[in-house]
Formats: structure tokens, C-alpha cells, sequence
């Protein structure tokens, strides 16, 4: 190999969604994040003598939404769990629960876009249902480690790609395509933070028209998006710098350091274990027919990508705010109540005000849409006395502010606070005649056709009425007088 | 008093003739004159018999009393039992305290029987002989240089020397019905999934089952009826309604298609396959049909329990890390130093050597050739016996090739395997079996094994009970132990 060579990178990735459950994957457990170490923690996880698992069945309708979700050619009508043996404190067991031979989920597949902005489909090995290891602590203590097992046995569903991305990008686009479904489904959190949705990235370099694979190595648990993009990166650089230099990759699993931003070997293929995989004989195949699978269809939300097609061609709302709105589960929803309340108001109206002044309310604040400070029958009520020529957009932006984390309605706020636009026609001729009589030489040049001294007039009898004038009337009145 | 059967002690008890408190002590000074020497209990629990004795005799003052309510057993000791060790005749478990009752414990504490100490055991029920024992070998009353079979031989030697009327075992491959044969009582395994496994410290789990001993196939019956039962806490157990495996027992078994392994009966010595075919024999007399039959992949049941049993017990005692329980090494300089001398120390060699086995079995490269082979043959077998029960109703069988032996005579770990030749195949097939005493050879108890087919435990009670209406074998006491 030379340095004239062009190498092209593959990757497949493994990510460990737990799902949000309120029981473990076999026992009545609770489940809650954060809790003080070892108090969520049955006689099962602590690996009691004759203790026995009992299948949580909302594991496997999870799973199943999300194979629906992603079109699996294949929802097992009969999976089966096997035991993955090993010995680790985090683990009491002696060995993990999960699906090597029959998972429920495989062959799926999901659409991304390449550095071309092309549609790219990345196939989707499987997904099989696994328990969740404990936790090791080892900088609490001097002499010994800590084994905090509250995490242990949180089902999860381990989704792994067939190696069909080809840069960082497209691993971290994949990532986030994923994690957008998990959480529209609302099967998973999606907190990384809190590791409720982590990643293994296999990564391997071959010379640009080479069908075989390069050696891969395995990067552990990545939990973010940005330290995906860069463990990636880094690894792909290192690999290259070995090959270039007349070294071998070796097959291997790597940790990523992101303070030093390097990999470094965990543990290599020899020492890996032989975990001894076996149908776990306490557990008898879940077997389901297509009624069940069906029966999870009725789960299956609207995702994204058919949110932007409807926004954009029914509601012709602009590509990118479609795209900003539908990609956000609770902006999305909040922005479908309000489009199906809407009497005279426009769609596009709502899109508008939603990414306008109520994001900013929002971000000022530091709050989420579904912390509720404004709720869909106010904001309805505000478009729609915006349509009607109740208010102005400029009264429109005073009065969200004054409703915002109270219940009052946009009428309430027009009446009390007298921010009606003046539609009287007596008032407003009236307060334009006032006007002219007070800029003669102004009106004279308007007269004239000077169309400036127009906007000049409007301006001054929106000063007067503080906004409310009704600017169409306005007009009229000007164009008559 | 005579204590004979569970019925006629009941009587008794209900009609205050004996206290449940008189009933114990009864039994308690048979242990504490007999126990020792036989070596059959490691544990008593007197706190909890106590309770129990007081709630019984509550339960019966006022009317409220099951068949089973007072009468004594002992837990062959891996069902954990709060508040009291569970030991699993192992080092590992010496100091083990379970905080729950396993689901047949509680199923008969829930009709009033009361516990009264927990038996000695092979440790982890990996033996033939109970001389794998962490807390020393069983003795057999029946010849205290001879071994009561295993691995349950510390609750078959309990009922055989009449220390208890009723003590529970396990039954992987052969661990109630060959010491039920070798010490001369009704020991019975029901079908896989009849009772649940929960709480019951795992060896080979797709094999495992809880049963009981008796000194008659009615009192089986009896105790058999209030074990099983779905658990939802068992994955494995059998969804099916409680049954009542009394309710058949005087049904006449005239007309009943009794199979025979004629291969089996090949391979006895001369003196128990007389024993044997006398039984047979007189199951003929009572009206019962022989149909001989053909169990063409028997043949392999051992080699592919051998793959099996040790490949699941190789991961279930995984668990055993000395760390939240069970013995732990002392001063560990890392983890796997804990690891390694925790595992070294705590368990027994039978109990390694299985380990070591299944870890193999199971192993990249083997697991082909070994484990999914011998899941191959198990399927094969069940297959056998569907054919066969096509056929019959009954299959009757030897339960061991020979009488109990003197200690140390099995030394090599294979000739002991050969002791489960017969018992091991209806195992793997999941199938309800029982051992019933049929006679004495060099006055050693032999014992013929009755199979049912699934579900059937009711069959297997009924002819046994029929045979012992018109037997006395099974009243057959070894010198010194009279009641």
C-alpha cells in the first residue's frame, strides 16, 4: 500500500435502545433511572438460587412496533431467548439473556440521505431483545469496586446494521434516524445522557474497488452523537495511518477516550470470551400470530418523513419548517392539534408563528412544548383573531407574551387589555381626518400620487391607535378622502 | 401408636386421638435416635416447625384442616426455605439463608404440613449415590455400609427409616425413583412442568423436577396433588388445572396395556430380573395386558443427558461467584482471584467435573457436534416414547441396575453415570415416573419403575396403588427400623 491509495470506509453499528418500560425484562422490578444504587434490584437480578425470569410481554410488543416501523421482512412468529455466558459482577447471572438464533425482528431497513442529499437505504440486520447489565463504580472506593445493579435487566433491543454506511456522517445520520423512531414510537426515551440509547460502531477500511472487507474493530459505547461522529473519524484516520505505513488492522474492541479523543484496545479477538450461547431452558419460545402483529400496527405513528410530505404538499408549508416541525415529536403534535382546530386561520400562519414567536417563547424560557405554557385552544384562538382582522400580526406578538403560562384566551386578553383593532369606520375616518387636517402639505404631495406619503399616513394613524387601526380600512378611508 | 399412611394419621389427628405437637415428637425422636448414624439430615428447623405445629392444631380445632394439615415431612435441601439454610449439600450454600419459600414449599405449608428438617443431598443433586455430599455420604438403612442412591438419598433415607412419613426430592435423571428403589419406598417424579421449579436451586433446568417420597403410592398421591400446580413465576410450568391424582387410585387395571422394554429387561442380573419379571408378572394376574415394546434410541439416553444436564448446570451455578452469597475465598487479591479460588473451594469434584463438562459441550467449535447433537437424540427418544404410548397405557421398567452398593465401590465418574441407564430416558422425555418396591434381593430392596405419558401421573398412582393392595412390599422395614 501507498499513500497514493483511496480507501473507503465501512461501518455497521449496533445500538442499544432500552426501552421504556416500567417493569424489567423478567421480573415486576421497577425500572425508574437514577434511583439510589441497588434499590431497584429483585431477588432475579441478584441472582438468588431458584430464581426463575418471566418474559415481560410489553418487551416484545415494543420490539414488534419497532420492526413495523422499519419494515422488517421478518417479525418472528417464534423467537426464542439464549444465554450469552460470562462471568462480570455487573452481570450475577453468570451470563446475559438475549436472541442470538431466532430474534424477534430482522431484516429491516431505513432510508438516509448521503453527503449528496440522495436517498440511501441501510439495511437493518435485526433487532433481538437482550437484558441490560448492571454497573460497575470503580472510582467510588479505594480497596475494591462498587456494583450498582438497579440497571440490570432493563430490557433493551440491540439494532444492528448490515455494514452499509460509509462515512461518519451517514453513521451519525443513521443514528439520529433511529433515534427518531425509537422515540416517536415511544418505546424508547432516547436519553443518551442517562444511556438509554448507546452505540458500538464497527469500523473497517478497505482501497476504494475492494469487495473484501478491511479488518473491523469495534468502538464501545458511544453515547452521543457528536462522539460517534468524531470516535469514528479518529479510528478511520488511525486505521489508514496503520495500512499506510505497512501495518495490519487487528480485529479488536476499542474503547474511545473523548477527553484525549483517541481509541485505544479494550480487549482483542484472543482474549475475547466464548460466551457458550444456548437456548436458555427457563424460557420457552414466545410464540405469536399475525393477529398479534397486527393488533401493534394501531401503535405506529406518523413518522417524519411522511410528516414533511403532508405539510409541505397539503399544507404548503415552507420544506424547511415542515422539516423543522415534523422532526420534533411534541412540536409536531401541538402544530397538528392547532392545524385541525383552524376555522379561518391558515396552516401556514401557524407554522410560522410556531417557529417565530413561539419557539422563542420557549427557548427565553428554557421550557419544552410539552410542559404546556401555552395550549392549543389559545394559540388557536390567537390565529384565529389574527384571520379576522381582530388584531394585527404586530398585536398578535404582545398578546402570545401576556398569554403565555396562563390559560386566558386570546379574546379575554383583547378585551381586557382594549387591543381590538379599531374596524369602526366612524372612529377611524374621524382620527384620519384629524390627520390630514394636521399635515396639509403631506396629504397635498400624497394627492399628487407621492405613494410614500401614503405609508406616511397609515404610519401616523397606526401611532394613533397604538397598532389597532384596521390597516385595509385605513386605506379605504385614505383612498376616499 | 402404629403411624401407618397418611390417611389413617389424619384420622387421628382430626379426631384428637394425637396432637399435632404429640405427631411431631413422635417423628422428632426418630430422627434424633436414627439421623445421625444414617447421616440423612443437615439442617433441622425447629423454629419453623414450631409455627407450623401451632397453626396446624389451630386449623384442625377448628375445623378448617386439609388431609395433609399436621402431618411432618422433610425438604430435601435445594427448596429454599426462609429463615433456614439452604445448603444444597454443597461448601458454596454452608451459611446460604434463602429470603423466600420455593413454590412446593409453600404450596404445602399452605395445607399445614410441617417441617421439620431439611435432607442431606448430593451436592447440587449431581450423584447416584448421595457420597457427593459437601456434610459426608447417606447411609441406607437397609445396610449402613451402603449407599441409598442419590442424588435424593437423604429424604429416601428419612421415609425408609420411617423418620417422617413424607419427604420431598428432585428427580434430574433418576434422583427420587433410583434411592426410592434402592431403599425400599414409593418415590415419584412428576411430569416436566407439573410442579414448579421456582425456588428450587437449579441444576439442569429443562430437566429438573420436584417430587416426593412416600412408603405407599396412596400417601404419594396424596402429598403429589398439593405440590403441582401452575406457577406463574415458572415459565416452564405446565398450564393445566390442578389435579386430584388421589381421585383414581381404586380404579382396577384390568384391561391396562402394560409395555415392556424387552432390551431392558436383557440387561438386569439374573436375580433382579426375576424380581422384576415377578412384578410384571403379577401386574398380568391382576389383569393387566403385556405388550412388548421398542425404544430404539433409548440406547443413547445417557451419552445425551451427560451433553445436557452439564451444559445447563455449567451456566446455572455460574451464579455461584462468591460474591452477594455462598462461600467466598478469603483475602482476594483481583476479581478473578475471587472468582477462581470462591469456585475452587466452594464446590465438590462431582460437581466441577460437570461443570467442566458442560463449559466443554458448550464451547465454539463443539457445540455442534455435542450439545445440539444430544438435543437431537432427546427429541428422538420423546418420539420413541409417543410411539410407544400409541401402544400402551404403562410402560414398566427396571429403576436400577443393581441393589444399593457399598461406599467407594463407583469410583470412575462413568460407571456411576450407568447407575440412570433406565430412569434417564424418561427424563429426557419429560415423562411422570414412579418407583415402587417389588421385593429383596440378598435382602436389598429392587424397585420397578412405572412411566406414564404425559400428564398421567394418575395412571402410574393408580397401578401402583393397585399393586400394593395386593402386595406388601412396600410395608417391607429394614432390621431396626420398626415404627
Amino acid at each position: 500500500m501507498n499513500n497514493s491509495t483511496q480507501w473507503e470506509t465501512v461501518i455497521g453499528l449496533e445500538i442499544h435502545t432500552q426501552l421504556k418500560t416500567n417493569s424489567k425484562l423478567f421480573a415486576g422490578t421497577d425500572t425508574t433511572y437514577g434511583a439510589s444504587p441497588n434499590s431497584h434490584v429483585s431477588m432475579l437480578e441478584a441472582a438468588m438460587p431458584g430464581t426463575l425470569p418471566v418474559f415481560n410481554e410489553k418487551v416484545l410488543r415494543y420490539a414488534i412496533r419497532f420492526g413495523l416501523a422499519v419494515g422488517a421482512k421478518v417479525i418472528a412468529k417464534e423467537s426464542t431467548f439464549d444465554r450469552k455466558n460470562y462471568f462480570y459482577p455487573d452481570s450475577p447471572k453468570g451470563y446475559q439473556i438475549t436472541q442470538l438464533n431466532h430474534p424477534i425482528v430482522e431484516h429491516g431497513t431505513l432510508t438516509i440521505q448521503d453527503k449528496n442529499g440522495n436517498d440511501k437505504i441501510i439495511r437493518i440486520n435485526r433487532a433481538h431483545i437482550e437484558e441490560d447489565a448492571g454497573k460497575s463504580v470503580h472510582d467510588k472506593y479505594a480497596e475494591f469496586s462498587g456494583i450498582d445493579l438497579n440497571r440490570c435487566g432493563t430490557p433493551l433491543i440491540e439494532i444492528v446494521s448490515e455494514p452499509d454506511l460509509s462515512s461518519a456522517k451517514e453513521a451519525v445520520t443513521y443514528m439520529k434516524e433511529i433515534h427518531s423512531i425509537v422515540t416517536h414510537l415511544g418505546i424508547c426515551d432516547g436519553n443518551l445522557q442517562e444511556g438509554s440509547f448507546r452505540c458500538d460502531a464497527n469500523v473497517s477500511i478497505r482501497p476504494v474497488g475492494q469487495n473484501e472487507l478491511g479488518t473491523r474493530t469495534e468502538l464501545k459505547n458511544i453515547n452521543s452523537f457528536r462522539f460517534v461522529e468524531k470516535a469514528i473519524n479518529i479510528e478511520i484516520k488511525r486505521q489508514i495511518k496503520l495500512l499506510e505505513s505497512g501495518g495490519k488492522v487487528t480485529q479488536e474492541t476499542r474503547l474511545y477516550d473523548s477527553d484525549k479523543n483517541e481509541t485505544r484496545p479494550m480487549r482483542s479477538k484472543e482474549e475475547a470470551n466464548d460466551y457458550r450461547y444456548f437456548p436458555d431452558p427457563d424460557l420457552l419460545p414466545v410464540v405469536i400470530d399475525q393477529a398479534y402483529i397486527d393488533n401493534e400496527k394501531q401503535y405506529i405513528p406518523e413518522f417524519p418523513a411522511a410528516k414533511i410530505i403532508r405539510y409541505t404538499q397539503g399544507l404548503e408549508i415552507k420544506p424547511d419548517d415542515a422539516k423543522i416541525i415534523a422532526q420534533d415529536k411534541s412540536l409536531a403534535e401541538f402544530f397538528d392539534e392547532t392545524v385541525k382546530s383552524l376555522k379561518q386561520a391558515k396552516a401556514k400562519t401557524a407554522a410560522n408563528m410556531l417557529l417565530g414567536e413561539f419557539s422563542a417563547l420557549l427557548n427565553s424560557n428554557d421550557v419544552k412544548v410539552e410542559d404546556n405554557n401555552l395550549n392549543v385552544a389559545q394559540f388557536v384562538g390567537l390565529l384565529e383573531a389574527l384571520a379576522e382582522g381582530k388584531i394585527s400580526h404586530k398585536i398578535a406578538k404582545t398578546i402570545i407574551e401576556k398569554m403565555w403560562g396562563t390559560n386566558l384566551l386570546a379574546e379575554e386578553i383583547i378585551k381586557t387589555e382594549g387591543l381590538g383593532q379599531v374596524s369602526d369606520s366612524g372612529e377611524l375616518e374621524t382620527i384620519v381626518k384629524e390627520i390630514i387636517n394636521n399635515n396639509q402639505s403631506q396629504f397635498a404631495a400624497y394627492k399628487e400620487g407621492d405613494m410614500k406619503m401614503f405609508n406616511y399616513f397609515v404610519g401616523q394613524v397606526m401611532k394613533q391607535t397604538k397598532g389597532r387601526a384596521n390597516p385595509a380600512q385605513v386605506k379605504t378611508i385614505l383612498e376616499k378622502s | 401408636m402404629k403411624l401407618s399412611g397418611i390417611k389413617s394419621i389424619s384420622q387421628a389427628l382430626h379426631n384428637k386421638i394425637i396432637s399435632v405437637q404429640e405427631l411431631h415428637d413422635i417423628y422428632l425422636k426418630r430422627l434424633n435416635t436414627h439421623a445421625e448414624n444414617l447421616n440423612c439430615i443437615i439442617n433441622y428447623t425447629p423454629e419453623t416447625a414450631n409455627q407450623q405445629i401451632k397453626a396446624a392444631q389451630a386449623l384442625i380445632d377448628n375445623k378448617q384442616a386439609h388431609l395433609l394439615t399436621g402431618i411432618p415431612l422433610v425438604h430435601k435441601d435445594l427448596f429454599c426455605t426462609t429463615g433456614v439454610n439452604t445448603t444444597c449439600g454443597s461448601r458454596m450454600l454452608e451459611n446460604f439463608v434463602a429470603p423466600y419459600d420455593a413454590t412446593v414449599v409453600k404450596n404445602l405449608n399452605n395445607r399445614g404440613m410441617i417441617t421439620m428438617a431439611k435432607a442431606n443431598m448430593d451436592e447440587f443433586a449431581m450423584g447416584s449415590s448421595n457420597e457427593n455430599s459437601y456434610f459426608g455420604a447417606v447411609k441406607n438403612p437397609w445396610g449402613l455400609n451402603r449407599v441409598p442412591g442419590g442424588s435424593s438419598g437423604g429424604s429416601a433415607a428419612v421415609v425408609a427409616a420411617g423418620l417422617a412419613p413424607i419427604a420431598t426430592g428432585t428427580d434430574t435423571g433418576g434422583s427420587i425413583r433410583q434411592p426410592a428403589a434402592l431403599t425400599g419406598i414409593t418415590g415419584i417424579k412428576p411430569s416436566y412442568g407439573r410442579a414448579s421449579r421456582y425456588g428450587m436451586v437449579a441444576f439442569a433446568s429443562s430437566l429438573d423436577q420436584a417430587g416426593v417420597f412416600a412408603r405407599s403410592a396412596e400417601d404419594c398421591a396424596y402429598v403429589l396433588s398439593e405440590m403441582c400446580g401452575f406457577d406463574a413465576k415458572d415459565s416452564t410450568s405446565a398450564q393445566v388445572a390442578k389435579e386430584d391424582f388421589s381421585e383414581n387410585l381404586n380404579q382396577s387395571i384390568k384391561g391396562l396395556k402394560v409395555g415392556i422394554v424387552t432390551e431392558w429387561m436383557d440387561g438386569l442380573s439374573p436375580d433382579i430380573k426375576q424380581a422384576t419379571e415377578q412384578a410384571i408378572a403379577k401386574l398380568q394376574d391382576m389383569g393387566a395386558q403385556l405388550v412388548e415394546i421398542e425404544l430404539p434410541t433409548a440406547h443413547l439416553a445417557v451419552s445425551a443427558y451427560y451433553v445436557i444436564a452439564p451444559a445447563e448446570c455449567s451456566s446455572n451455578l455460574s451464579r455461584f461467584d462468591g460474591i452477594r452469597y455462598g462461600h467466598q475465598c478469603e483475602n482476594p487479591v483481583d476479581l478473578n482471584d475471587l472468582y477462581v479460588r470462591s469456585r475452587s473451594e466452594g464446590f465438590g469434584e462431582e460437581v466441577k467435573r460437570r461443570i467442566m463438562i458442560g463449559t466443554w459441550a458448550l464451547s465454539a467449535g463443539f457445540y455442534d457436534a455435542y450439545y445440539r447433537k444430544a438435543q437431537k437424540i432427546r427429541r428422538l427418544i420423546a418420539q420413541d416414547f409417543d410411539r410407544a404410548f400409541a401402544q400402551v397405557d404403562i410402560i414398566a421398567a427396571p429403576v436400577s441396575p443393581e441393589t444399593a452398593f457399598k461406599f467407594n465401590t463407583k469410583k470412575d465418574p462413568v460407571s456411576m453415570y450407568q447407575e440412570d441407564i433406565y430412569t434417564i430416558p424418561s427424563s429426557l422425555a419429560g415423562l411422570p415416573c414412579l418407583s415402587m418396591p417389588i421385593g429383596l434381593v440378598d435382602d436389598l430392596p429392587v424397585g420397578l419403575q412405572l412411566i406414564g405419558h404425559n400428564l398421567q401421573e394418575s395412571t402410574i398412582l393408580n397401578v401402583a396403588h393397585q399393586y400394593q393392595q395386593d402386595t406388601n412390599f412396600h410395608k417391607m422395614v429394614a432390621e431396626g427400623y420398626d415404627e
